[in-house]
Formats: C-alpha cells, structure tokens, sequence
C-alpha cells in the first residue's frame, strides 16, 4: 500500500483534460485528491480507462460524517500497475444530499452505494437500484450519522 | 424441454439455509428447472458493528473482529490490528517474534477457514463423508487456538505490537504433529471428493466468471484467482514478514465452480508449505512491543488490507487523535463477492446454483457486520 503516485501531476493532468476541478488532499497519513462530485463519474472513467493509470479496481467506498460535510471515500487500485490512489467527493449537508453513481463504472459499486445510502443516507444519483441493504425497509434514520445516537450508551 | 409448457415461479433460497453460513434468502424467479433471475437480500444479522466501534477504544474493538468472520477470526483481527499499527506508524516495532506467531495463526486459520468451505461445499452435495474429513482437522486447528489463545472461535489474540500471550510449551510438538499429518490429509481429500465423477459433472462449467467479471464486480482472493487474477497480497504486497517465505500462489483461467473449489484445496497446500518455513524458523524473543496502554494515533486516515481466507479485508479508520475511532469502515470481501451471484445464478439449474454459491464461500457475519 506504499505505492505512491505523483498526485500532483494526476491533478495537473485530471483538471487539464476534463476540468475535473481536483485538488491534492493531505490527510496526514496517505495522500488523496479530492474531486468535485459534477465531474465524478467523467473524472472515475477517465482513471479507469487510461492506460497510464487504469484504475481497473474499485477496493472500497466509505463514508465519512465531519461535522463540516459529509465526505465519500473511493479507494482505488490498478492490478497492472499495482499502485493505489484515494478520491474524496466532499458534499454539504443539503437536503437531500448526493453524489453520482459510479457504478456504471464499476459494478462492485453497486452494493457499496447501497450500504452509504442505508446508513449514512447519502443518494446516490444514476444507481439502477437503490435500496436499503442491510436494514429493514421501514428503519427510521441512517445510524452512521453522527446525530444517530445508540440507545445502549 | 421446450414444448414443455411451465409457469413462472418465485422461490426463496433461505433464509437459514445451510449452505450460506448464516442467513442469506436469494428470491430466484424460476422457469421450470431453471433460473432466470436471483436478488440477493442480506442484513438479517446485521449487527451495527462499525457504529459500535465510534463508541469503544482501538484495544476494546480487537474481539468484535473475530465476530465478523466467525470461522477465521485470527485473520480478522490481524486485519484490524495491523491497520491500527499503521495508523500509529509503529508496523515496524513488532518483535520477530510475534510475526512470525502471527504467520503461524494466520496460515492454520487460512486452512482451518477452507476446510469448513471444503465440508460444506461437499455437504451441498449431499455428500457427508468429506464434511467429517474436513471438520476432523480444523478441528486439531481449533485445539491449536485453544492452547495459545484459550479460546477455539473467537480468539482475541492479536495485540498492537505483537500477540496477546507467548506459546506454550504444548503448541509446537502439536504443530508438528499436524503438520506431519496433513500432506496425508490432503490426499484423503482430494480421493474422496476431487476425482469423484459426480463432483466433476456437476462443478465443472459451471457458473463461469470471467477475469473482466470479477474485476468488474471487485471480486478478490481465491474466487478472484479461480478467474485468472493473478494476485495475492502475500506475495505482491508482502505486509508482516511474508517477503521471508517462499510459497506459490495456485491460478486458474475458466473462474467455474471446480476451479474455485481447486484453488483452496492448493492454497492450503501452500500454508502447509508456510507453516513448515515458520515452525523450523520461530525465534526466541518477546511477543509484544512497548506501545502505550491507551492507544491514541494521531489524527488521519488510513486505509490498509491484508490476503484474508475470502478474499481483500481491509479497513478504513478516521482518527481524530482521541482514544476511539471517529469512523471505521470494514471492507469485507464477502460483501463484495456476493453480489456477482445475482449475475452468476442466472441460467443456472437450482442445485447448481446451491454449489455455485457454496464455491463463493461467504460468511454472512461479515457482509453483514
């Protein structure tokens, strides 16, 4: 997971080509770039499909409630290359609040959007089928949101 | 068939079936024999786990791993544990020792893991005789866990910088002893199962996965070699001390049902192989770094995953600087690799497909978490 690539002219190259309006992340521990969620799936597709980058695996999709915004987290891997690279899509808390799908970039984020949808209720536009996954049809609230409090504490 | 006039049906495959581990219900739309469409409904054990974890320190969160894949919880925990050790930046103060211990439970429940896939996937067969082969060994497994971590299932073994407790003196003469036994184990599998001509009919082309699929879909470990992916993180992106063993990674091309099942019956050979590099190797030593009672790693992120019996187990941790995650995401490969069956079912006859999803080898505990 050490393979680091050189973030900055991904970005450089990423805003050039699509104007994908991407930016280096720091987070302290690994590096990311953070992309605006109108040119999420272009900018998605585009990493997938280069062949200099060739993104050709979705790892992980995570969600993360700050108390600015709420923040969606696509980790991504490249079998030929072996290098990594995390996209973040930070979001306003707007009601409702959204981010395109990419799953018609990658199907394995299908099941992935599902689960933010369910438990941090993040829409996700363009999903063929968005429903909750892992509660009941009829739960009330998204328990991964901060303001969700467990009734055991 | 097909002047054989038949009604559209919906059947339930579970919940509570035995084949999935747990409880999974796939409503399968049937014409006549065969299936023409599969939905996946999961979440019935769902536990709420990653909300849990905001609410516990980073050492109260060790046991809950072994609860997500309950029949590979060493590997879940180490999983955890060394993403946690990478958040601090302390990877590199684990004692020789204790990587090599973490090697030793990892690769006994690699094999302890594919040996309930071996059983069960025999047992939806209808075949219960190679259940009792599998389950005697894992097993002797079990009883390994036990004397080193007290506990068979759910160990809670794994420390940040090292393990919980050294080995006792009982541990390595009975290593030994399964580790002379299972080259012969293995062939008792492979003879009452792998050459019988029934097993080969009804696995063989079946439910196909292609490479490009199981990218797509973000399919990993031994299904996702069954398919041609050449990729372990043991060998590719070698995490602890696997950079120090020499052991092969088993690939196939046609992604069916045998291959997937032939994949894990080689893979255990190769832990066999690692366990025989481990026990001639283990150094004296102590078993645990000095890393701070309260573990508090710096604010950040970090997203790191290890070669898991299933699969990529990673996990995603947000710190905030405090004594407790601020969000921890677990990325199961079971998750993942379960959505393709709603593809991979269809076209399929209804008991091909109970072996079809047997070869996946889920565990609804952690798609569920």
């Amino acid at each position: 997971m050490d393979k680091k690539m050189d973030r900055q002219a991904l970005v450089a190259f990423l805003n050039e080509k699509m104007d994908a309006q991407a930016e280096v992340f720091e987070d302290n521990t690994e590096g990311s770039i953070k992309v605006s969620r109108l040119k999420l799936v272009e900018t998605m597709q585009e990493l997938r499909e280069n062949p200099q980058y060739k993104f050709d695996v979705l790892m992980n999709l995570s969600s993360v409630d700050y108390p600015e915004n709420f923040t969606v987290i696509y980790h991504l891997f490249s079998i030929e290359h072996k290098h990594y690279l995390t996209v973040k899509v930070e979001i306003t808390k707007e009601n409702p609040c959204w981010v395109p799908s990419v799953s018609s970039v990658w199907k394995a984020a299908q099941v992935h959007e599902r689960e933010v949808f369910d438990l941090m209720g993040i829409l996700f536009n363009d999903h063929p089928d968005l429903r909750r996954i892992l509660l009941p049809e009829d739960f009330a609230g998204h328990p991964l949101r901060k303001d969700f409090t467990q009734q055991a504490d | 068939m097909n002047d054989i006039r038949t009604q559209e049906m919906n059947l339930n495959f579970g919940p509570q079936h035995p084949s999935t581990h747990g409880v999974y219900r796939g409503v399968f739309t049937m014409e006549g024999e065969y299936i023409t469409k599969c939905v996946n409904h999961i979440g019935y054990l769902h536990r709420g786990i990653e909300k849990m974890a905001e609410s516990r320190t980073y050492t109260q969160f060790i046991p809950y791993n072994g609860r997500l894949d309950y029949v590979s919880g060493m590997l879940n925990e180490e999983a955890y544990v060394r993403t946690v050790e990478k958040l601090m930046g302390i990877s590199d103060q684990v004692p020789e020792r204790a990587e090599y211990i973490r090697v030793i439970m990892a690769e006994l429940q690699r094999i302890a893991s594919h040996l309930v896939f071996y059983s069960s996937m025999a047992l939806d067969m209808a075949g219960f005789t190679p259940w009792t082969y599998g389950f005697r060994e894992r097993d002797t497994i079990l009883d390994l866990f036990e004397m080193a971590a007290g506990s068979r299932m759910m160990p809670n073994y794994m420390r940040f910088g090292g393990v919980a407790a050294d080995l006792n003196e009982e541990f390595m003469p009975a290593l030994r002893k399964l580790l002379d036994i299972m080259p012969k184990c293995m062939e008792e599998y492979h003879g009452i199962l792998t050459g019988n001509e029934i097993f080969q009919a009804r696995t063989k082309g079946v439910a196909s996965l292609s490479r490009e699929k199981a990218l797509n879909y973000g399919i990993s470990g031994p299904s996702a070699r069954a398919s041609g992916i050449d990729y372990d993180l043991r060998r590719d992106e070698p995490y602890g001390i696997y950079d120090r063993f020499k052991f092969n990674v088993p690939v196939r091309q046609t992604g069916d049902t045998f291959d997937r099942y032939i994949v894990r019956m080689d893979e255990m050979a190769e832990s066999v192989k690692i366990l025989e590099q481990a026990y001639r190797e283990l150094p004296e030593g102590p078993v645990l770094a000095k890393v701070p009672k309260i573990i508090k790693p710096p604010a950040g992120e970090v997203y790191h995953r290890i070669e898991h019996s299933k699969g990529h187990l990673g996990f995603h941790i947000v710190s905030d600087g405090t004594a407790k995650p601020y969000r921890l995401r677990i990325c199961s490969p079971c998750f993942v690799n379960v959505a393709v069956f709603e593809e991979m079912a269809v076209g399929l006859h209804l008991q091909d497909a109970v072996v079809a999803f047997a070869s996946l080898d889920i565990v609804l505990g952690e798609i569920d978490r």
